[in-house]
């Protein structure tokens, strides 16, 4: 459930025209294919919404009200309320619906508010959104996408940080994608809805307006389940994904400017399925390797990539994987929350223990 | 300004046609064919003697666990007697005559409580959903289905199922609540049958009756005797045309009572008294229509006992299939996704590894849909 007051304060501020932690925050009169995440993730929405009539978007507040980070602005204006539906304040009941939307053909894609509530979706999610395929033995399938803000870093109250990707990522039947920037933000959730299955898709709000990006005039999409080079390097490799790519940068800058490490940056872009190849090419290449997540460490996803890299790739490491992870904490309230998440400080001394092993 | 009692809107209609001692309101009571009447008879007879076998299946050990439906034959097939084949039918797990009415073969039944997800795929020539565990979570697709109905304007009516339980989940509550608020053509027909396995209906709710929910949500309601075939047949007919013609939903209350155990993984006597499972078979919904139809001249003993030779037969063949039946165990990853991601062909491969390598399955053939 959600406190009115809180959205409307954490809307405002997330205004594009207040800008928010970034340091990229760009002049407003830049081309228009210089967008915000936020921006970006509209338009991808506008776009599909265009050119397939039985998508739909649903939620709370996406309507009238364009939602709390307004991800959905203009929608409810362009395709009417049988379209853009602000539904009832029931997240079972978003997915819940959708469920039977797909049933009926059409291309639900569910906005969570925030990610902490999603959780009171978690029974439909897990009993049906990811088993309709195989339950009904491909009679029906379920290509809803159910997405949300996700992770810490605006300093908003309890249960508005969380970071759930290996709950979701642990769900055999689902996708799971994190964007790290506004043009792959754009171009993975326009796969999300074009894909045949259930795609849960992260959006880290701590970027949703940190900074602007180009973002071609064409419509882009990108594989579910590849990730990319972020930064090409040889000394060890530092594998993430959402908002924390921007932090590993931050830090890799910092290895090669101050200790003359030269990190590759792996930015997996989606969880489930995970990029196998290119987590272990590079791995190969740079014997070493620091997973940074701000969700767990205890079952997180680094975890799992740790297996992989052992599993496959055991004897070309040169020292021991490190971990840089949230704890195992709930997140503090947002005055103790940058403690909580990984930093740039933290990544770098990390990646040094591993080179100095 | 005065304290005053607020009128609360809505309206719940009680109808009872058939009583348990063969009293018939001939006013209230359906004009349908002869023809019908005979087959719904032998539906519900088909499915009275089909639970039968699955308790012997199951304590033969050729079935897994079983959860029976004697005493509940009536509701499910009265409302999907007035279902199209276009229409959905959207069940719990107690609702096996509507399923058979609705072409569901029989063997199919049997392998789904056998252990097969085969047993879910849906015949292509109806708009069904398989058996849905989690109790009443099936609520909030049919109010979705439903609600795709009226956005595809396509005339569809959804009839969903679930118990007195159910009643007591938060999706129960989600699914009226979404399928109201955007009047979407959904019956809602909760099956109380007075038990949720040892909880009794009075301890689910402080509700005089489960029907003065639907006051709530802001639409009518109607209590039925669920043993009373005949008005199970008339609130279905009138909630129907009402959901398709535009009218929104109805809920539906069908009393009624689970004759035999919840599963054959519990015993009833440790939690219900045989004094009141006796009060009940007396209304049992099967000889309560099989003495009316005799009434009629629709049946006699010797039609019957054909009847009931046939429908021997059939089960006897629908178990011979069944047990013919071998599932391909690789199956498992083949639905997972529209396309098999690579770690799962590797898991796959594993998995065949692990079984030697050829195992020459029998592919599964009820695949509806490529």
């Amino acid at each position: 459930m959600t406190d009115v007051a809180l959205l409307v304060d954490v809307g405002l501020s997330f205004r594009d025209d207040l800008g928010i932690g970034g340091p990229a925050r760009l002049d407003r009169k830049q081309a228009m294919a210089q967008l915000t995440m936020v921006k970006a993730l509209n338009l991808a929405l506008t776009e599909v919404m265009r050119e397939n009539p039985n998508v739909m978007m649903m939620g709370q507040d996406v309507g009238i009200d364009e939602g709390v980070f307004r991800v959905t602005e203009g929608l409810l204006k362009e395709f009417g309320e049988d379209r853009v539906v602000d539904t009832p304040l029931a997240e079972a009941g978003i997915v819940g619906s959708a469920v039977g939307l797909c049933m009926k053909g059409f291309l639900p894609v569910c906005e969570m508010q925030f990610d902490g509530f999603s959780y009171q979706a978690f029974h439909q999610v897990e009993g049906h959104v990811r088993r309709l395929r195989n339950r009904t033995r491909g009679r029906f399938t379920c290509p809803m996408v159910i997405r949300m803000p996700y992770g810490g870093g605006i300093r908003a109250i309890e249960h508005h940080s969380e970071a759930p990707e290996a709950t979701y990522a642990h769900l055999a039947g689902l996708k799971v994608v994190l964007p790290s920037g506004p043009r792959n933000a754009r171009a993975l959730l326009r796969a999300a809805i074009l894909d045949p299955d259930p795609v849960v898709v992260l959006e880290p709000k701590a970027i949703y307006r940190a900074f602007r990006e180009e973002v071609p005039d064409a419509p882009e999409t990108m594989p579910i389940g590849k990730g990319v080079i972020a930064r090409p390097g040889k000394d060890v490799t530092i594998i993430t994904y959402a908002a924390m790519v921007r932090t590993v940068l931050e830090a890799a800058e910092e290895l090669a400017e101050e200790h003359g490490v030269d990190a590759e940056v792996v930015d997996l872009l989606s969880v489930a399925p995970i990029d196998n190849d290119l987590i272990n090419a590079s791995v190969r290449k740079t014997g070493r390797a620091v997973v940074v997540h701000e969700s767990y460490r205890h079952c997180g996803v680094g975890g799992e990539i740790v297996a992989r890299i052992v599993e496959d790739s055991l004897m070309y490491l040169e020292a021991p994987i490190k971990r840089v992870t949230g704890y195992d904490t709930i997140i503090p309230f947002f005055a103790n929350e940058q403690n909580w998440l990984p930093s740039s400080a933290k990544v770098v001394s990390a990646a040094l223990e591993t080179v100095r092993f | 300004m005065p304290r005053d009692t607020v009128p609360i809107p809505g309206k719940i209609e009680k109808i009872e046609i058939l009583s348990h001692d063969g009293k018939l309101d001939t006013k209230l009571e359906p004009k349908l064919p002869d023809a019908d009447l005979r087959k719904l008879f032998r539906y519900m007879l088909f499915t009275r003697m089909l639970d039968e076998r699955c308790l012997h299946l199951q304590r033969q050990g050729r079935i897994g666990t079983y959860g029976p439906c004697k005493g509940q034959e009536a509701t499910p097939l009265g409302v999907a007697y007035h279902l199209r084949k276009e229409d959905w039918f959207v069940p719990s797990y107690r609702e096996l005559s509507g399923f058979l009415w609705r072409g569901w073969p029989v063997d199919r039944y049997m392998l789904w409580w056998g252990g097969h997800e085969i047993g879910s795929s849906i015949p292509p020539e109806v708009n069904d959903t398989p058996i849905c565990v989690p109790i009443a979570s099936q609520v909030q697709y049919a109010a979705g289905i439903a609600w795709g109905a009226k956005l595809r304007k396509d005339g569809t009516v959804v009839a969903c199922f679930c118990g007195d339980g159910g009643t007591s989940e938060g999706d129960f509550h989600e699914g009226m609540n979404y399928a109201t608020v955007f009047k979407v053509p959904l019956v809602m027909i909760v099956q109380n049958n007075q038990w949720a396995i040892s909880v009794p209906r009075h301890k689910q709710t402080a509700s005089q009756t489960i029907a003065q929910k639907a006051v709530a949500y802001g639409i009518d309601a109607m209590i039925v005797d669920g043993n009373d075939i005949l008005a199970v047949l008339v609130a279905a007919k009138e909630a129907i045309d009402k959901a398709r013609n535009g009218g929104g939903p109805t809920l539906i209350e069908a009393i009624t009572y689970r004759l035999s155990m919840h599963t054959t993984a519990d015993d009833p006597k440790k939690y219900r008294s045989e004094a009141e499972v006796k009060s009940w078979e007396a209304k049992d919904p099967l000889p309560r229509f099989r003495d009316y139809l005799r009434k009629k001249k629709l049946l006699d003993e010797k039609i019957e006992a054909v009847m009931e030779e046939d429908i021997r037969n059939e089960l006897d063949t629908a178990v011979a299939k069944y047990e013919q039946y071998r599932h391909d165990p690789y199956a498992m990853f083949d639905y997972m996704y529209a396309q098999m991601t690579p770690e799962l062909a590797r898991q796959k491969q594993e998995l065949k590894a692990a079984l030697g390598g050829d195992v020459a399955p029998q592919r599964e053939t009820a695949r509806t849909h490529g």
